[in-house]
């Protein structure tokens, strides 16, 4: 059902689907043979490929949220930082966000270029086990943009999990596009054989929020991925001159804790609104070396801690 | 799709208006449902259209959710919000069965009821056609751009937080709207600023200025700013008008003063 080519003829079944190349609207169309063959059917061979390329990565982590600017990059950037002060530990980053990719600005790397080497596409270092990949790397200006329809970016991703040269990594975390769409689809399909420990969901407090982020739930569950927990994002905000919290982004509803109650999740998670969050992803810096001792910090990283357990647990 | 090539049922709308980021959760469908409870106050009908088939946020931010969408002869019946007709909505939120229910969709699906949207939505006689959009430039945004090219649309408004992170996305959002000959409005700066409710002390938690300078660098237009409001927030989660609950909000005068430049520029169009 998912898979009608972009020059398909009207009312195609779909290249995947038991009718392919069978149906009344694949007369005529030039594809019509090799549908029928079944050729089209069988599981696309990238995946085995990308079993054996992902047999070096200890866990893999998603982060997603239905709901775009909730802080989906944030956190992932600074979950590879959190995990990666371990030196013992390798950490990868992979940015999956094809139209809007963050991470080289929050990791500090922009205009950085990936290059290539006999082993596939060498990711770029922040630390020395720290390698980010993004499509941010591939475009030769900022104002670049990728008007892309699925089938291109699902190509991209498949490239990004198959010829990426991660080497032998503790963490992979995949930061998404808000949605529920391609690319989602996508990489839990192309990691299926090669399994995903979780899904980390980002949200903030306020209803038109977790609307969004209950479809992603739904989404995980749809497609049996395994759910870490629920981290709420921009909770509160504590001004810097009187010191007194406020509700920006009231929790109308209850908010992530009863969201996660509601729908049996655990919540890992409050991280309060902090402006000096934003000024150090808009610099590229970590803010657990920035603002050590901000609130925001600090449930930072009792949420990693967290992640770490569960993921140390399942293995 | 072109059965009908004197417009069909957008041959009574007057202007159309895009909302654009390429970065989510900036306030588009805040922007979009606050112009057009603005134009409606300035005695205008308008209509709008939640492309945002995976996230769609604009029946809960009009208080619209439980609405059923009927078909008549000329297509889809639109969900007014008022008695008097003057906001009328489409969003794929009124085509599911439940609301949790996810849009697990790939571009080619995504593409076809985008299709139908632009052409089997029974208006009427609109002044002012809204289409809020999902973040980025892909299937959702070719789409909506290729459909509505033969009506001409007036143009579109780019939404941004002041930090860099989502500047340098809207940033590939004009690249967007230069590749597809979309002209450009302008940009509107949102969540510019904090008052603090306690001290009044202004913090600006997403930085400043971003949107502005980016308006300068490239060229179009700036539209102003709007200031981040827990009024503003409250009376979207409840679906009330800002501008009735809570006229002394510090977002109402940024909201009415960017409509009064889109009115003005779509005056001398018509």
């Amino acid at each position: 059902m998912a898979d009608i080519p972009e020059n398909a003829p009207q009312h195609c079944p779909g290249t995947g689907s038991t009718e392919a190349g069978k149906s009344s609207a694949c007369q005529g169309c030039p594809n019509q043979s090799i549908c029928a063959s079944a050729a089209t059917s069988a599981p696309d061979p990238a995946i085995e490929e990308i079993k054996e390329k992902m047999s070096l990565v200890k866990h893999k982590i998603l982060v997603l949220s239905g709901k775009g600017g909730v802080g989906k990059s944030t956190f992932s950037a600074h979950l590879a930082h959190g995990l990666a002060q371990d030196e013992g530990k390798e950490v990868a980053l992979l940015d999956v966000d094809i139209c809007g990719p963050s991470i080289p600005r929050m990791m500090g790397l922009e205009g950085e270029q990936v290059h290539q080497s006999g082993s596939g596409w060498s990711p770029v270092y922040v630390e020395d086990n720290l390698a980010v990949m993004s499509v941010g790397f591939l475009l030769s200006s900022p104002d670049d943009a990728v008007i892309w329809r699925g089938p291109k970016k699902n190509g991209m991703i498949k490239q990004f999990l198959r010829d990426v040269d991660w080497g032998e990594v503790d963490y992979l975390i995949v930061d998404t596009p808000p949605g529920t769409s391609d690319e989602h689809l996508s990489v839990v399909q192309y990691l299926s054989a090669a399994g995903i420990d979780g899904a980390v969901i980002v949200t903030t407090p306020q209803e038109v929020s977790l609307q969004d982020v209950r479809k992603e739930i739904n989404f995980c569950r749809k497609v049996k991925l395994p759910i870490i927990g629920v981290v709420e994002n921009m909770s509160g905000f504590i001004c810097p001159k009187c010191e007194n919290e406020s509700q920006i982004f009231p929790p109308t509803t209850g908010g992530a804790e009863k969201m996660c109650t509601d729908l049996n999740v655990s919540l890992l998670g409050k991280v309060p609104l902090d402006p000096n969050i934003g000024k150090s992803c808009d610099t590229g810096k970590s803010f657990f070396t920035e603002i050590p001792d901000s609130p925001a910090t600090l449930s930072y990283r009792i949420i990693i801690q967290r992640i770490q357990d569960y993921c140390e647990k399942k293995k | 799709m072109e059965q009908t090539q004197d417009g069909g049922n957008l041959s009574g709308v007057h202007h159309i208006i895009l909302v654009l980021s390429g970065k989510g959760g900036v306030g588009k469908s805040t922007i979009s449902t606050e112009i057009a409870l603005a134009l409606r106050h300035a005695g205008k009908k308008v209509g709008i259209l939640d492309v945002d088939l995976c996230g769609p946020s604009i029946p809960r931010m009009l208080n619209a959710q439980s609405k059923d969408v009927h078909q008549c002869d000329s297509g889809w019946v639109p969900v007014y919000v008022d008695q008097e007709k003057s906001i009328s909505l489409m969003s794929i939120g009124f085509l599911l069965e439940k609301p949790d229910d996810a849009v697990v969709w790939r571009g080619p699906k995504k593409n076809a009821l985008i299709k139908q949207f632009v052409s089997d939505v029974a208006w009427g006689d609109l002044d002012f056609l809204i289409i809020d959009t999902p973040p980025g430039t892909s299937d959702e945004h070719i789409s909506t751009v290729d459909a509505l090219r033969p009506f001409n649309p007036m143009g579109a408004l780019l939404v941004t937080t002041p930090q860099a992170v989502s500047v340098g996305d809207v940033r590939r959002e004009l690249t967007f709207c230069k590749k597809t000959g979309l002209r450009v409005i302008g940009i509107v700066e949102n969540m510019s600023g904090y008052v603090c409710p306690h001290c009044t002390e202004c913090t600006n938690i997403f930085s400043k200025g971003g949107g502005e300078e980016l308006a300068r660098l490239s060229g179009v237009p700036f539209l102003g700013c709007v200031p981040l409001d827990p009024l503003l927030s409250q009376s979207l989660e409840q679906g009330k008008d800002l501008m009735q609950e809570f006229p002394n909000s510090a977002a109402y005068p940024a909201i009415s003063s960017i409509t009064r430049q889109i009115l003005d520029m779509a005056s001398p169009q018509s």
